[in-house]
């Protein structure tokens, strides 16, 4: 048994807020794309990994962070063009369809990667710049996941910016709340409908450009850390921004110290929370009520 | 004799001569079929790939030389996934496919579950890919044989040579949470502490953790002289990867070394020194004709576990061919019989009677200098192989007293 000195304890926490920063980035989009158009993206795991592979391939011609910035705008007008030509036309019908539509697609996606790209893992470095480790006093922490960190707090910045003090975010947010009545207020949501579910994308695709340095790139890094998202968002509460944040933090700290704690219960503990808050709280830790799933 | 007739009776012999040749074939039995199981998908995938182009390799060489017993040789592979659907797939190649031989598997858990079956229904098997000493040991099998390594080996490869080159004895582990890696731990622990050293902990990590960085922490914690990692596949590479960036401030070993997922990993995660089954720039005998054809078929060089597949199936078809038959107890009595096999290393190989462990040496590898590296996979030089030539191979085997096995009558 390890000493538990207060100074460890720290460390786990500590390196807890930084496996948060992608959780939150990951669930953030899912968020989006739920609270706003009702589709459970179960692809969200399938375009994270495709903005890895095409960060992966970006990054060798115009440099690591311009592929970060390109790799996800990529990925999302791939996104908008697919909920365009296919997902648009299933909103009318069973919720069910919309979730088939994305499930089948995460397959499909998967399936193609490994096609272009083989089944084996390639190799994904960090840049040098971003290499090493950082000494603050005690904590040693690797630079690159301290870069995550401010990568992922830029993102929910620039996001909320965006749905607070913008005319679009605006109506994206009223959307949310009450479709209907912005659609009798004579706004057509179906361009928003498309623009967010880039958004949501754009997110994935970027975690997963940032995560491709950390655990290197592979066909099925999705499918784990899909599923983690949506555990995450039913904890948040599902089209909640600060939902997403702060169960995104809880969820971080919840495997870190497991991690310390007790190992074996690492992967096990966020669904031990998923499973509590929905006993306590089934909207979620700040969902709000919605008529329509209420 | 008219010109005519001539020809007629030339056009009637050339006739019944094409059609008396498909006579004669049609005779004999159809194709030897070999059953192949490996995971094409999970986080074992990306070695299952180098499996099958090993397998293949090995049939097509075959088939180039007019086949075995003058049949042609059919390889049916299959994806394993997860133990329960390798025990259905195996099933399936046995009932429906009826293949006449079974090789193959990656892990340890799947590979247990087929041996049951292969056992059940008497079809040979031989294991190219897992390491349990479970399966050499209390759950071995008449109709299974090992041609890979088995935990013992890799641990007692790296193991010996860390204690005696370095001195290093106080271990840190990191073991994957399945049946492979509490093996592998058993095995390890019991290792370091049979030769004085000290166990400082050890973490049960779930297959496929995309994030190492608490568990850095805690050896971190620890201050051990060695790290020596119970991981395999992908896993092996992500905490290669979170290590360095970590700083890898310990020498690290671990008790299983693929090339694939170093390669995947990239030379700037890797350093120490590890033991391997077979290397693509190894210059015995065989090795580089193998690795040049396989370069040629692939654009890339083979790894051990290609290697693992293409010396498996010319073990077997060596064995039909040699036995004139496809009945298992044959094949079963011919590789127990001390028969021995070109392996592509400095020694043939021959199956161990009372455990079907393939008696072979292993090499201890250290990572390359990247200003030396040929090309990217060129990642190791090798150091020694072990046992060193005119040792014995049971020096790295695990003996009956530690791995006892008692197999039924075939």
């Amino acid at each position: 048994m390890l000493p538990m000195s207060p100074l460890i304890v720290l460390e786990h926490l500590a390196n807890g807020i930084v496996v948060a920063a992608y959780y939150v980035m990951l669930a953030l989009g899912l968020s989006i794309i739920f609270g706003m158009i009702g589709v459970i993206n179960l692809a969200h795991g399938a375009f994270f990994a495709l903005g890895a592979y095409a960060a992966l391939v970006l990054k060798d011609a115009i440099g690591f962070t311009p592929a970060l910035i390109l790799s996800p705008v990529l990925v999302a007008v791939l996104g908008m063009a697919i909920e365009a030509l296919f997902l648009r036309r299933l909103y009318k019908g069973d919720p069910l369809l919309g979730l088939l539509f994305t499930f089948g697609l995460a397959m499909v996606m998967e399936q193609i990667i490994r096609i272009i790209w083989g089944a084996a893992g390639l190799p994904f470095d960090a840049p040098a710049a971003l290499r090493g480790a950082v000494h603050m006093g005690e904590f040693v922490y690797s630079r690159y996941r301290l870069f995550i960190l401010g990568a992922a707090v830029a993102a929910i910045m620039g996001l909320w910016l965006f749905l607070e003090k913008t005319r679009f975010g605006t109506i994206i947010r009223a959307g949310t709340r009450d479709g209907e009545m912005v659609r009798l207020l004579g706004i057509g949501l179906k361009p928003v409908f498309t623009v967010v579910f880039g958004i949501g994308i754009a997110l994935a695709a970027v975690a997963g450009a940032l995560s491709a340095p950390l655990a290197g790139v592979h066909p099925a890094m999705g499918t784990d850390v899909g599923t983690a998202a949506f555990v995450v968002v039913t904890i948040g509460g599902l089209g909640s921004f600060w939902g997403s944040v702060l169960a995104g933090l809880l969820v971080g700290e919840i495997v870190s110290l497991s991690i310390l704690l007790w190992p074996p219960a690492a992967q096990a503990s966020m669904y031990l929370l998923m499973a509590v808050v929905l006993l306590v709280r089934p909207r979620g830790l700040l969902g709000e009520r919605w008529e329509k799933f209420e | 004799m008219t010109r005519r007739k001539f020809l007629r009776a030339a056009a009637g012999s050339v006739a019944v001569g094409g059609l008396g040749f498909p006579i004669v074939l049609r005779a004999q039995q159809g194709p030897i079929r070999v059953g192949h199981l490996t995971p094409r998908t999970g986080f074992l995938a990306p070695l299952g790939e180098y499996a099958v182009m090993g397998a293949r390799q090995a049939v097509d060489e075959f088939n180039e030389k007019g086949g075995v017993l003058g049949r042609k040789v059919e390889l049916i592979s299959e994806d394993s996934q997860n133990p329960g659907v390798a025990k259905q797939k195996v099933i399936k190649l046995i009932e429906k496919d009826k293949v006449d031989v079974l090789i193959g598997e990656i892990s340890s858990a799947s590979g247990l579950a087929i041996s049951e079956e292969a056992q059940r229904y008497k079809v040979v098997y031989i294991n190219t890919g897992f390491n349990t000493d479970e399966a050499r040991g209390a759950r071995c099998q008449r109709y299974m044989f090992h041609v890979e390594g088995s935990n013992t080996m890799y641990t007692k490869t790296v193991g010996r040579w860390l204690f005696r080159e370095k001195k290093i004895n106080r271990w840190y582990f990191l073991t994957a949470d399945y049946a492979f890696g509490h093996d592998l731990y058993r095995v390890s622990s019991r290792f370091l502490k049979e030769n004085g050293g000290t166990n400082l902990g050890n973490d049960m990590i779930p297959t496929n953790s995309p994030d190492y960085s608490g568990y850095i922490l805690k050896l971190k914690a620890a201050k051990p002289d060695l790290v020596y990692i119970n991981l395999a596949g992908v896993d092996q590479t992500t905490f290669l990867k979170q290590y360095r960036d970590a700083g890898a401030p310990f020498e690290l070993a671990g008790g299983v070394m693929d090339t694939q997922p170093f390669w995947a990993a990239g030379i700037d995660a890797l350093s120490g020194h590890w033991q391997s089954l077979w290397y693509h720039e190894l210059k015995e005998k065989g090795s580089p004709e193998f690795t040049a054809a396989f370069r040629k078929r692939n654009g890339r060089p083979p790894e051990n576990q290609a290697w693992g597949e293409y010396v498996g199936t010319r073990i077997l078809l060596q064995a039909v061919q040699e036995t004139k038959s496809t009945k298992s107890a044959d094949l079963v009595r011919y590789l127990e019989s001390g028969a021995s096999f070109d392996i592509l290393k400095g020694r043939r190989g021959t199956f161990r009677p009372w455990d079907h462990q393939l008696l072979q040496e292993m090499y201890v590898v250290k990572v390359k200098d990247k200003a030396r590296m040929k090309d990217q996979w060129d990642i190791f030089e090798v150091v020694e192989p072990v046992p060193k030539p005119g040792e014995s191979l049971e020096l790295i085997q695990p003996t009956k007293e530690e791995n006892p096995c008692n197999m039924p009558a075939v």
